[in-house]
This record gives C-alpha cells, sequence and structure tokens, in this order.
C-alpha cells in the first residue's frame, strides 16, 4: 500500500501546525519523521489517522483519494497507529485489549479464542513473546508496547504510524523495537516512525523526512550524518557536545552517605548509596528510567518521606530537613517532570519564576508580595535565558516546552547556589534548548558548585559528565569515568558493577585486561 | 481549543490532545471569564422568561385560538415575562411608585442586605476552591459563627462599640473553628473535604438544634427554639438610618472583599494558596507546605462565613434560631461559581442573588408569578455556567467525528 499526504494544512485558529506537508510512504518502508518535540508530526500523524480533520490538503491511498472521518475508519483502510501514551485497559488481559473494538462474536458471546490464536499467531511470527492472557498492567512497558502494535496488525494494519515509540524503553528495549521494525518492514508493513532522537532514526529509517515548525524541511537517507540532521532539524548548526574544559575539582562539597529510601509499600528504592561530588564536577546519574534515580534526586532536596543515612553539604546536615529548608541551603533543584512538579500552569511566568522564592526580601515585604520586583526579575531572566514568551504575565502553560523548561532552569540558576541537582534538565525540550540548557548547566559546574544530573538519555549524561554513576534497582552499580564506553554503561544499567565490567586497574598487564572483558560481554 | 491559546510567538506547536476531555475543563468552568458568567445570566433570565410566559394565564387563553391571531399570544407572553421582571426590578433595585426617595430606593437596600451574607459567605467558597478545596461547609460555619455571635451578644454585657467587636471577632472565631476542623482533618488523614463539610453541617445544624433546647441558649418564658435577642450595642449599627434595613454589615462585606482580593492576589499566604490549588505537587517541589495551606485557607473560609453568620444575627435577625442561615450556605457554593471565584466577582454575585431574593417577592406579590421562577433561574444560571465545557466536548468530539 502507498500512502501519500498532499499539501496537508492544519490550523488550529490562527496557529499553523502544518503548512503544505507532502509525505510518500512506500511499501516495505521505514520513513522517518524527524522534528523537535513541537515540529508538527504529531499533528501530522492525528490528521492521517481521521483524529483531525486538514484545513486543506489530501490523503491518497494507492493513488485515491480518501477521507478518514475518524481512527475507524483509518484502521479500515489499513492504517495502525501506537501512541506515545498506550491506549491499553490495564486491567484487562492482552487478549481482551486487542479485542476491544474488534471483538469476535460467537453469537451474542465473545469469542476470545479466535483473539488468542491471532496474537499467538502474530507474536510467533515476530518473536514478541506475548502472552494473551497476561494482565496488561502486570507486562513491562516494552511488552505493553507490542501489544499495542498487535492491535494494529490483527487489524490488518498496512501502514504502522509509531509516535515517539522509544520514548518510555530502555536501551535493550528500544534495540529490540527496531528490531521488530525492521521484520515487520520486511514482511510488507510500511512503518511511520517519528521521533526526535538522531541515533534511532538513523539506526533504522529507510528514509528520513524532516519536519521544522509545521514544514517539511528536507527528505534526506539514513547515512546523513547526526549533525547534518540536527541541523535540519533546528534550522542552523548545533553542536550536539558541549564544549567544556576538564573539571580540576578536588575534595568534595556534598558527600551522601548510606543513603536509603523506602517506599510507601515498604520497598527500598535507593539502597545504602554513598558517594561524594567535589565543588565545580558534575556527576551524572545514569540508569533506565526507575531505577532509584528519582528518589535520590526528592532525596536529596527533602522531598522524600523515608530516609535514612546522611546528606552532607558543606559539612551541614540535609538529610531529615524540610524542602524548604533545604532550597534555603543553596540548592537549586530542576524536578524530572517541568509539567507536574516544576510549574504551576495557570501562573505567569513572573510568578513562575519566583516560585520557590517569593518570600525572599527581594519579592516580599512582610505578608506582601512585590509585584514590580517579580516583573523586573522576570524581564532579566527572559532576556537572558531567551525565553520566548509574549509577556512575562502570560501564564507560562502558553510556553513551549522548551521555553518552560528554560523558566525552571532560571530560576534554579538565579541565586547563589551550594549544590544544582537537575533531574531530566532536558527532557522534551528541543535541541536549540538544549544546547542553551546545556551550556548553562556547564556554566554553574565552572564557577563551582557541585552538579548532580539524573538522566536517561546516554547522550545527554556524555556531553555534561565528569564522573558518571549509574543506577540500577536502586543501588549504586559504580562511578566511572566520563569517557567510558557506551557499551560498558549499558551493561552496568543492566546490573553488572563497575568492578564486573570495567577493565582492571592500567597496571595489571593488557592480557589479563581482555580476557576480563572476553568474559562478560556474553 | 488550547491552541488557540498558544501565542504565535512561541515557538511550539501545542496540538491539543484529540479526544480526552481536559479534567481542567471543569475547573476552568469555576474559573472562567466574567463574559461567561454574563451571558449565562442573561440566558437563565431569557428561559425564565419563557417559563414565566408559558404559566400566564393569559397567555394560554390566547394560545387556544393562536392560529387565528398570533399575535395576541405573543403580545400575552411579552406582557407576562416583561411585567414578572419589570415588578422584580421594582422589588430588588428601584421602585418608582415608592412614597419618597427612601420608599424608591428601599428595594436596592434590602437587595444589599441579603446579598452581605451571601458575599461573605461566598468568599469563603471561592478561596477555599482557588485552593483546590470544594467547601461545602458554609452552611455550618455560617451557623457556628452565628451561635458564638449570638452568645457573645445576648450573654455578656459590654460597653457601646468594644461589644459589637467582640461580636464580629466571636462570628469569625465560631467559622474559623468549624471549618479549621476540615482544614485540619484533611491535612493529617487526607479525608475528603466534601464529604468532612457536608458532615460538619449536620452536626452544626443539630448541635444548634440542641443548645436552644438548654436554658443558656433558649429564651426565657418561650417553649420555641429561639434565643434571646442580643443587646443593642451587639447589632450592627443601620448605614442609612432606621427607615432601612441595611447594616453596617454591608461594610464588613466591601471590606472582606477587597482584603480577599489583596490576600489572593498580593500577598505570598495567597501565592501559596493559589499554588497549592492548581498544582500541589509543584508547591510541594517548591518547599510550600500543601497541607498548611489546607488548614489557613479553611482556616480564612470559616472565618468569612463565620462573618455571614455574623451579618445575620447582629444584622438583621437579632437572635438565634435554628433557621438563620437559611440556605446562604448553599446558595454561597452557587455564588462563588457564577463569580468565577474571583473576589470581585464574587461580590457581584452575591449582589444579583441578593436582587433575586428581594425582588422575587415583589414579583409574586405584584404579578401573582409563583416565586419558584426565580430559584428556576438561579438554578439555569448554575447549569448555564457549568454548560461552556460540555459545549467543549461535545464540539471536540465533533471535530473527532467530521
Amino acid at each position: 500500500m502507498k500512502l501519500e499526504l498532499r499539501d496537508i494544512t492544519k490550523k488550529f485558529g490562527g496557529f499553523t501546525a502544518n503548512q503544505n506537508v507532502n509525505l510518500t510512504v512506500e511499501p516495505h518502508q521505514i520513513h522517518c519523521l524527524l522534528g523537535e518535540n513541537g515540529a508538527g508530526k504529531s499533528t501530522l500523524m492525528n490528521v492521517l489517522y481521521g483524529l483531525y480533520e486538514p484545513t486543506s490538503g489530501s490523503i491518497e491511498i494507492d493513488g485515491e483519494p480518501v477521507t478518514f472521518s475518524g481512527p475507524g475508519e483509518a484502521m479500515a483502510a489499513g492504517i495502525g497507529m501506537v501512541h506515545q501514551h498506550f491506549m491499553l485497559v490495564p486491567v484487562f488481559t492482552v487478549a481482551e485489549n486487542v479485542a476491544l473494538g474488534n471483538e469476535a462474536t460467537k453469537g451474542v458471546g465473545l469469542d476470545l479464542n479466535t483473539t488468542r490464536n491471532r496474537i499467538r499467531e502474530i507474536s510467533d511470527r515476530y518473536g514478541f513473546q506475548v502472552d494473551p492472557d497476561a494482565i496488561v498492567e502486570d507486562l513491562p512497558v516494552g511488552v505493553q508496547q507490542r501489544v499495542e502494535i498487535i492491535k494494529a496488525l490483527v487489524r490488518e494494519a498496512e501502514v504502522l504510524i509509531l509516535d515517539e515509540p522509544t520514548a518510555v524503553l530502555t536501551p535493550k528495549e528500544t534495540d529490540e523495537l527496531l528490531n521488530i521494525m525492521r521484520q515487520l518492514r520486511d514482511n510488507g508493513t510500511s512503518i511511520v516512525f517519528i521521533s526526535h532522537k538522531l541515533r534511532e532514526v538513523k539506526a533504522v529509517s529507510d528514509v528520513i523526512t524532516v519536519i521544522r515548525r509545521g514544514k517539511v524541511e528536507g527528505q534526506v537517507g539514513p547515512d546523513t550524518s547526526t549533525d547534518e540532521l540536527a541541523a535540519l532539524m533546528v534550522g542552523r548548526d548545533v553542536s550536539l557536545t558541549v564544549d567544556k574544559e576538564p573539571s580540576n575539582a578536588i575534595g568534595s562539597a556534598l558527600e551522601v552517605t548510606d543513603l536509603t529510601v523506602v517506599g510507601e509499600n515498604g520497598v527500598v528504592l535507593v539502597d545504602n548509596v554513598s558517594f561524594a561530588v567535589a565543588p565545580g564536577e558534575i556527576l551524572a546519574v545514569a540508569g533506565v528510567q526507575g531505577n532509584g534515580q528519582t528518589e535520590l534526586t526528592e532525596a536529596l532536596v527533602g522531598l522524600a518521606d523515608h530516609v535514612s543515612g546522611s546528606i552532607k553539604l558543606e559539612g551541614q546536615e540535609l538529610a531529615g530537613r524540610g524542602v524548604r529548608e533545604v532550597l534555603s541551603a543553596g540548592v537549586g533543584f530542576v524536578p524530572e517532570d517541568r509539567s507536574t512538579e516544576g510549574l504551576v500552569a495557570p501562573f505567569s511566568v513572573s510568578e513562575n519564576l519566583v516560585l520557590d522564592r517569593y518570600k525572599d526580601r527581594e519579592f516580599a515585604s512582610g505578608p506582601s508580595l512585590k509585584l514590580g520586583a517579580m516583573r523586573e526579575n522576570a524581564q532579566q531572566a527572559v532576556d537572558s535565558y531567551d525565553i520566548r514568551t509574549g509577556s512575562v504575565d502570560a501564564p507560562v502553560s502558553t510556553l513551549s516546552g522548551g521555553n518552560q523548561q528554560k523558566v525552571v532552569i532560571a530560576r534554579e540558576l538565579s541565586r547563589p547556589l551550594k549544590l544544582f541537582v537537575a533531574s531530566q534538565p532536558t527532557r522534551g525540550v528541543d535541541v536549540g534548548s538544549i544546547e542553551f540548557i546545556h551550556k548553562r548547566i556547564v556554566a554553574e559546574r565552572d564557577k563551582g558548585v557541585p552538579v548532580i544530573i539524573v538522566s536517561t538519555e546516554l547522550d545527554e549524561v556524555y556531553a555534561l559528565a565528569d564522573r558518571i554513576a549509574v543506577f540500577f534497582h536502586g543501588r549504586l552499580m559504580g562511578i566511572v569515568p566520563a569517557d567510558t564506553p557506551r557499551e560498558t554503561l549499558g551493561r552496568m544499567m543492566a546490573g553488572e558493577t563497575a568492578d564486573e565490567v570495567l577493565p582492571p586497574a592500567p597496571w595489571d598487564d593488557s592480557h589479563d585486561q581482555q580476557q576480563h572483558e572476553g568474559t562478560h560481554t556474553a | 481549543m488550547s491552541a488557540t491559546t498558544t501565542s504565535p510567538e512561541s515557538n511550539q506547536v501545542s496540538a491539543p490532545s484529540p479526544v480526552e476531555l481536559n479534567p481542567d475543563d471543569f475547573r476552568r468552568s469555576l474559573l472562567g471569564s466574567t463574559l461567561q458568567s454574563v451571558l449565562a445570566v442573561l440566558a437563565a433570565l431569557l428561559l425564565g422568561g419563557l417559563l414565566i410566559a408559558a404559566t400566564d394565564e393569559t397567555v394560554r387563553e390566547s394560545a387556544g385560538y393562536f392560529f387565528a391571531r398570533p399575535g395576541d399570544t405573543l403580545t400575552a407572553m411579552w406582557d407576562a415575562a416583561s411585567s414578572a421582571y419589570v415588578a422584580m426590578f421594582h422589588g430588588a433595585v428601584y421602585n418608582p411608585d415608592g412614597s419618597g426617595l427612601t420608599g424608591k430606593l428601599y428595594p436596592l437596600t434590602e437587595t444589599l442586605t441579603v446579598a452581605t451574607p451571601l458575599i461573605l459567605a461566598g468568599l469563603g467558597v471561592a478561596l477555599a476552591f482557588r485552593t483546590g478545596l470544594f467547601n461545602i461547609g458554609a452552611q455550618g460555619q455560617i451557623l457556628i459563627g452565628a451561635t458564638l455571635a449570638g452568645y457573645v451578644g445576648f450573654a455578656w454585657q459590654l460597653p457601646v462599640g468594644l461589644h459589637l467587636l467582640v461580636v464580629i471577632v466571636a462570628g469569625a472565631l465560631g467559622g474559623a473553628i468549624w471549618g479549621g476542623v476540615v482544614g485540619l482533618i484533611k491535612a493529617r488523614t487526607g479525608a475528603h473535604e466534601v464529604i468532612l463539610t457536608i458532615m460538619l453541617n449536620y452536626i452544626a445544624i443539630n448541635l444548634v438544634s440542641w443548645l436552644l433546647t438548654l436554658s443558656t441558649f433558649q429564651r426565657e418564658g418561650s417553649s420555641n427554639p429561639i434565643s434571646p435577642p442580643i443587646a443593642e450595642t451587639a447589632m450592627f449599627p443601620k448605614l442609612l438610618g432606621d427607615s432601612f434595613r441595611l447594616h453596617w454589615g454591608f461594610v464588613v462585606a466591601v471590606v472582606a472583599t477587597v482584603a480577599v482580593a489583596w490576600l489572593l492576589n498580593r500577598s505570598t499566604i495567597g501565592f501559596e494558596l493559589r499554588a497549592v490549588g492548581a498544582n500541589p505537587r509543584a508547591a510541594r517541589t517548591a518547599g510550600i507546605s500543601v497541607t498548611k495551606g489546607f488548614v489557613v485557607v479553611m482556616l480564612i473560609a470559616g472565618m468569612l462565613a463565620g462573618l455571614a453568620g455574623t451579618a445575620q444575627i447582629a444584622g438583621t435577625e437579632h437572635s438565634l434560631t435554628v433557621g438563620i442561615a437559611a440556605s446562604f450556605g448553599f446558595d454561597a457554593i452557587t455564588v462563588a461559581l457564577l463569580g468565577r471565584s474571583k473576589p470581585w466577582g464574587t461580590f457581584f454575585a452575591g449582589i444579583l442573588y441578593g436582587a433575586f431574593r428581594a425582588g422575587g417577592v415583589t414579583m409574586q406579590t405584584a404579578t401573582g408569578t409563583n416565586i419558584d421562577i426565580v430559584l428556576v433561574v438561579q438554578s439555569l444560571i448554575v447549569l448555564f455556567v457549568a454548560l461552556p465545557p460540555l459545549l467543549k466536548l461535545k464540539s471536540r468530539r465533533k471535530e473527532v467525528a467530521a
């Protein structure tokens, strides 16, 4: 099946999300839509999937114009979509989820056996290893995603749209998904792969269409260099690596000893972790999402409830103190999720910029807020952080993701700090803003502030780290130098300790080293 | 659609999520625009007018020969609706037939008198809502406020001026206790404030019933559940002389509105409360204590409702009965809703509802239109205020289906 989008324009009010987009998806092809967050990729696919009506333009299948008034019709025409957020009923079994909306019936009863068999058939063909009777909420995220893919395949989708499918996956699961995509392509399914992760795009795509600000910026092959792709995405050359001098940090400003965090249900989330960070050093914490990094940062700023052990900042004990006290002790904190933790959406930009500082003498006299000072402060931040907003009084929710994140970063970096902790500082942020935020973080390090960055993006870890700490199941697998190879980090993220994966110290002979590595690559 | 709020300057295509109803939509209906409120009132009055016409005797008679002379029916409908609303206006704002300026302006002062407790209690509901709490407990808070104020009013003998001041403080304190308990329990145990406030309403009303059977509270020589009248020194002085019921409680309501507006928008406490209301997780991450916010806001909300109770007992009723709160505590929720939980919005919504109450009586006596029509109009307003998010949902579905 050949799918063509011709001159698609989609406007929301006065805002043009897609402008004259042309796209042809050939059979047996993985076609990648590459673009920053908010470039209009998802809108385009929602148009294709019948969720939005295009303002103008047409969709053609095998040369015949079609219109979809809803996902049902798109599915019937052979288009399947796996959304970024899965559309699964958590308490249903895999078979029930797959049958939902497409139920095989026997008389008035459900015929789940037919569905079960179809699932087994597809699962076997592609090596999905999905049990039709498993409850969806018990399955790992990667498997849930396969259930979504099965859903589309059961409905005989010939074009499969995958919207940012790797955002929720571990590196291993990502590799598996890329393999599945290749297999599907070889079996004749066309795939539209939406992503902003350059490495994956290069690894799997046959054709790459770059979208920027709602327009097609160009169509290139997978052999295009990463830098070139990034330049197409943002419209100018960006350096993906941050220019930074090697850290000459000595001593330790932050000392964490035997830190343990226990969750509400008694599960140990951070398991007896000890490390130190020197002034003027960036310690990047790597690991697959959900291995205790979030809880580590929460414990550091006093947000976690059941914490034992010690957190000493310049000799001052922080463990057991409240958030307010920790922040006023000079800790800057960028939480993992800006929209739920970092910002108050209906608050103005200027209000959000003082969210944890409104009681400072600078912004309040007694119980009264100094609105003028708040606005002035906001204007300064907007200027120096290039926050694009119509006005400092505009609700922060009207800003794009990257600009929202800059508000959070600006707030936390705009006061003298003794420690800076940032969790996923550039998640869901466009490449241009990533570069800017990275530079600011390095600048803070160069001022002599100890910095802890938690990131699940290895690219980011490499770009920023002076040393890398790897977390697995709440335990610290080790702290390794910044130039540790990707594969080694990957193995540590999967549960091997630094001692197991790292070559022995340089004074051992090289024969030993090779042998050591050899025994662990399996 | 949410894309319209994306300013062109921002480089983000924030496409709205296609199908699901944004959980914030309901919240937005409570915080929505002034225009929406005004339109809701107009639409409700229009529908109410049709209802008045439909129940009118003349209209029904002329409808019998509608096809012969349709003009008659329409005229009769117009007459019925307009005369009812004119009567309501005469009863609520300006009575041209009144004797002298006093008689002419009496309706307006009556409206403001009725509006006083509505505004005060409405502010309490609005403030709590801005902090993310549904305070259904204004009724109980008014009752307890009125009880404490009443007790101080009839049992204590204090000099002029001081007595009223103590009465006001007692009323505010009573409400603050009744509201604060909710905040405290919610902060400590996480219990839902809707359940807590509803239960405390029952406790309050039964507590007052019981108190009024005690010799301390029951009027001497009366077998009715009514307290002795409060002392002259405990009453709000009349604002415009003795020919009007309007009392200084209204001034308290104006001051409270100014104070709440300042508190919400210009103070650090309001900043905290609004942050807690809009995004408690972000507030907590920024070092703001969410639980403290709950306690503080319920104390203040209760205090405001307590002042409404004070206005009732020290301003108009002068003695405590179970019915002293009338339905002000529940109407206050509607008032806050119509006022979009904004201080001045609540103020004007309170006056509008005061006008309905004051004018409704005149409407019934002058035109025979049932006073229940006022209730219908009030309910329609609530419906129309809640309608926009529903319509939005529908149009979004339509877009999806189109």
